[in-house]
């Protein structure tokens, strides 16, 4: 019980990234595909966040007086998934175009079938 | 088959990382630059929230890539987007109702407002510019979904983007012209927890919320153009 107190998580996190990567993986279906590196993407941000965690850590601002720097989380992984987050939804934008743009070319968003039409 | 063999090969990235991850505790300390932002943050950059200072000044040039990154992805989209021969349909759009009309219209400005409130207390509340953007972003989404038929101004969501991505350029070079390098820290830094201190930390901010509102809006803008 320890060991998931201790590691939940991490457990969490990668539990997303591995959905994903098996979406990735087996799925056939380009929106699905897409749908899968989102998730992926989520488990990531979360992995940083939890590394950055530490026990019983308050938000590393110093709003009022009287607030310790010693029992801080680690502000770097923070401002890392920060700008990861905004990027991650412009980068599922631009997927999401690239979809569009495939299934009006080919008429299908199955990958096996795009892949064994010609041009 | 195919499922099999990804089930298989995820496993065995499963298992390795496990066997990494039972060395690296959850919730102790790790990084001795994090205690470092936590300690000498206040007094060398002036901005109380720690996460700030460390994403506009101890790390204000990978901020910069990051903003390039988001530009690339719009810029992509945008020419992916309008490559093709767009048959002018004149699709009926069906006008929404009264109450949804009016709630729209209503709320938006608030929006608007809250999310300009969050990229100008970046450096003393939780929030910031990539955060506002994304709210003022939402508040362009609430009018698509709700007055069909309104759109933003290309020009001006252009000309925002644009400014945006300049000041902060600008900022940059004067830093390096004033203090001799890139993204300097040159502006006084004030009292800490007021609203003008920590520097140039608002100005980039306020620069980047706009930015990213914009750019947003504007992916949003070119998604429901594809749509109809």
């Amino acid at each position: 019980m320890s060991f998931l107190n201790n590691y939940i998580y991490y457990i969490g996190a990668f539990g997303l990234i591995f959905i994903g990567l098996y979406i990735i993986l087996v799925k056939r279906n380009l929106i699905k595909v897409i749908i899968g590196l989102s998730i992926l993407d989520t488990g990531v941000n979360l992995f940083l966040i939890s590394i950055g965690y530490v026990k019983r850590g308050t938000a590393p601002i110093f709003s009022r007086p009287g607030i310790e720097a010693a029992r801080m989380v680690d502000p770097v992984p923070q401002a890392l998934v920060l700008t990861a987050i905004v990027i991650g939804v412009a980068v599922l934008a631009l997927a999401l175009s690239l979809a569009i743009r495939l299934y009006q070319h080919y008429g299908t968003l199955n990958l096996r079938k795009i892949k064994e039409q010609r041009w | 088959m195919r499922k099999i063999i990804g089930l298989l090969l995820l496993g065995i990235v499963a298992w390795g990382i496990a066997v990494s991850l039972t060395r690296i505790p959850f919730g102790a300390p790790k990084t001795k630059v994090g205690r470092y932002y936590v300690d000498k943050g206040v007094p060398e950059t002036g901005a109380t929230n720690i996460v700030t200072s460390v994403v506009l000044n101890y790390r204000g040039f990978d901020t910069l890539g990051e903003v390039t990154v988001l530009f690339i992805a719009t810029i992509g989209l945008g020419a992916v987007l309008t490559t093709g021969r767009r048959k002018k349909s004149e699709r009926k759009i069906e006008p929404a109702s009264l109450i949804l009309y009016t709630g729209c219209r209503f709320l938006f400005p608030l929006i608007l407002l809250f999310g300009t409130y969050i990229f100008i207390h970046g450096h003393l509340t939780p929030g910031g510019g990539f955060q506002g953007g994304a709210i003022i972003a939402s508040a362009f989404v609430l009018i698509y979904l709700g007055c069909r038929g309104r759109r933003i101004s290309e020009l001006g969501s252009k000309l925002a983007e644009s400014l945006g991505g300049l000041i902060f350029v600008i900022v940059g070079l004067v830093g390096l012209a004033v203090g001799g390098y890139f993204l300097i820290n040159f502006l006084p830094k004030g009292i800490p927890n007021s609203l003008f201190s920590a520097g140039i930390i608002p100005i980039i901010y306020i620069a980047i919320g706009f930015k990213v509102g914009s750019e947003l809006s504007s992916i949003i803008d070119k998604l429901v153009e594809e749509t109809e």
